[in-house]
């Protein structure tokens, strides 16, 4: 007999605003906060029940402050749901692997050229191909054969890799000086620690540099589609051009993060039990911030951390030498700047306000991304007028956006807004509806060069797969999280 | 031995049940199902490459967990799909221990038709149970 599946319920919602929704604490009991959905109505309606249930956990871990948030792409996923984020309290809370996905600081990056879609369209074939060559994706890729030093690393050089991240790319001929100030904290955290690390996790990540992996992971060419905010397109030096070209990168830390959350999931659940602290599913295990545990896991993902960094540079390396080769002109000259670097699957510490005082605290963002508005002191100067740049990956079918961050989301969401589409469907299901193949052709109908290490977890991926868009942008637009300000629409698409 | 895929649970990753009349046989069709995400027709690889597991734990349940997630880190560090599996599953000193013979092949992405890549396995819904015809477990596996 098979095991029984869980019966979710489904909350009686407090609606906050069109867009806002409130899960009471009456909703589970241990819940410490209320849990806020952001969502248009009927997004909330299509949100798996376990949605609401993972949310409502997360409100029992100790020390998280005002409430457990998810946004409109929300999903159950381990643990907690994947769009979903939480402050914690640097004392009283905690900080826990599955509430920040075990893909340490998977993200996106953007990058733009001087390109318009004319040029680039006669060589499509020609350049997707290489890249995919360049470019390893799929099952236990490992890294393309140039640059040499980065496949098999030694474990001296890969030390100084994870604890210096992108400073590291720049200094080794990897990545421009102007790339710095286009990342996350400028692609290196200061924390890391590689005493922290296993052995097990140097020996997943010592051969996986400047791979994309596989899942919903992917390379994409893009055209922009449609500008909603001429003004800061421009500033971003986006939109001059009709039809310019972009490229998306969407990836992490590979196994590296991945054991490193592993080995630290059995360390907490251990930790756990000498601090008192009990969860309802052991993927949220989690120790107390301070704790030397907590401190030590801090200390290990700053590496992982620093590691998808340079994953995500190396790989815009191969990507400014494949378009030299097929373009037959330098990389700057094709204009191939970065536009920005986000993290999803992260904590990190901020300083918000919180009851009307500024505190530091620890926000986890699980599938959720960082959404500063203009003036934040954190941000680098380029972006420090407008807001930082917001990159939401749609579904290979469906396209993209580049929105921007806001002063609201610092107000309301410790400064947080949604990553993605969201799925609507599971991926055996997926599989069981669609092929891969049939799903290749439709796209290449649509104008999109596909190309896939493997047909079935292409059909994983379907469009139909996940939630619209459109919708899902336009729930945290109209909440003021995060604005939009292009729609980008894909050409081709490398998929592991 | 068996496993099975289940639908529409795990939304964004991939869960499977995994029966067996004894905990040898249950680990066995867990890792074959592990196997079977990541390449096609997964009892056709070979038996070239061969490495041995030993593994203890406090509980059968992260004995399972941990022989897993050793799997996963051999796909990545050593690129070794596994098809057979010879093991021992026994307490010793108050803990249960795991001791495997795993035989399989490199990754070949010349020669197999890979499928998705096992990031981890997770503790989400994780649960071993006895039954009346013998153990299942319940997977999530992370992608």
């Amino acid at each position: 007999m098979a095991f029984k599946n869980e019966e979710y319920r489904k909350p009686e919602f407090k609606q906050v605003s069109n867009v806002v929704w409130e899960v009471p604490t009456s909703f589970k009991k241990g819940m410490k906060v209320p849990a806020r959905i952001y969502a248009k109505k009927s997004l909330l309606d299509q949100m798996d029940l376990e949605v609401f249930d993972q949310a409502a956990n997360a409100a029992m871990l100790p020390g998280l402050l005002k409430y457990s948030y998810v946004f409109s792409d929300g999903h159950s996923g381990y643990g907690v749901p994947v769009g979903w984020c939480g402050a914690f309290d640097l004392k009283e809370g905690i900080i826990s692997p599955g509430a920040i996905g075990f893909d340490q600081n998977c993200g996106m990056r953007l990058l733009k050229t001087n390109l318009t879609f004319d040029q680039v369209k006669p060589k499509i074939k020609e350049l997707t191909d290489l890249l995919f060559k360049m470019v390893p994706a799929g099952v236990g890729a490992t890294a393309y054969q140039e640059p040499k030093e980065i496949a098999n690393i030694p474990e001296g050089k890969f030390k100084e890799i994870v604890e210096e991240g992108v400073k590291w790319a720049y200094e080794n001929g990897y990545a421009w000086k102007q790339d710095l100030e286009r990342i996350e904290e400028n692609g290196s955290v200061d924390y890391a620690d590689f005493s922290k690390v296993s052995k097990e996790a140097y020996k997943r990540g010592k051969s996986q540099i400047g791979t994309l992996g596989s899942g919903n992971h992917y390379l994409e060419i893009q055209v922009i589609e449609r500008i909603y905010d001429k003004e800061i397109a421009k500033k971003w030096g986006l939109g001059e051009n009709e039809n310019q070209v972009c490229v998306m990168v969407h990836c992490g830390s590979r196994g590296f993060g991945h054991q490193i959350c592993t080995d630290y999931l059995s360390i907490f659940n251990n930790a756990m039990k000498k601090y008192g602290i009990n969860v309802l599913d052991q993927q949220l295990a989690c120790a107390p911030f301070e704790s030397q545990e907590g401190q030590d896991f801090l200390g290990a993902m700053g590496c992982g951390i620093n590691y998808a960094f340079v994953n995500r540079q190396l790989i815009i390396y191969q990507i400014r030498k494949a378009f030299e080769k097929v373009f037959n002109k330098s990389a700057e000259d094709l204009g191939l700047e970065i536009v920005y670097d986000v993290a999803h699957n992260t904590a990190k510490v901020e300083e918000h306000l919180v009851d009307g005082k500024k505190r530091k605290v620890v926000v986890h963002r699980k599938g959720a991304t960082r959404s500063f508005g203009p003036g934040n002191e954190e941000l680098s100067k380029i972006y420090k007028e407008t807001g930082q740049p917001v990159i939401v990956g749609g579904s290979m079918e469906t396209g993209s956006f580049l929105c921007v961050g806001t002063r609201k989301a610092e107000e309301e969401t410790f400064g947080t807004t949604l990553h993605g589409s969201g799925r609507v469907m599971s991926r055996t299901k997926a599989k069981n509806l669609f092929r891969g193949d049939q799903l290749q052709r439709k796209m290449m109908e649509k104008g999109i060069y596909v190309k896939a290490t493997t047909m079935s977890g292409l059909a994983e991926e379907a469009g139909d797969a996940y939630k619209d868009i459109n919708e899902v942008v336009d729930s945290m637009h109209q909440a003021g999280i995060s604005l939009k300000v292009i729609k980008l629409k894909p050409i081709a698409n490398i998929k592991g | 031995m068996a496993y099975k895929f289940l639908d529409d649970v795990s939304i964004a990753d991939v869960e499977f049940e995994a029966t067996g009349k004894t905990l040898k046989e249950l680990f066995e069709s867990a890792a074959h199902a592990l196997t079977s995400v990541q390449v096609k027709d997964s009892r056709k690889l070979s038996d070239k490459e061969y490495v041995l597991i030993e593994k203890d734990s406090d509980s059968i349940e992260m004995l399972l967990f941990n022989f897993l997630s050793e799997l996963v880190l051999i796909k990545d560090a050593d690129r070794i799909l596994f098809s057979k599996f010879d093991m021992k599953i026994f307490p010793e000193n108050n803990k249960w221990k795991v001791v495997c013979k795993c035989y399989g092949e490199k990754i070949d992405p010349e020669k197999h038709e890979l499928l998705v890549d096992v990031k981890a396995v997770t503790m989400h819904k994780f649960k071993i149970e006895e039954t009346k015809n013998g153990w299942k477990a319940r997977v999530v596996l992370d992608i």
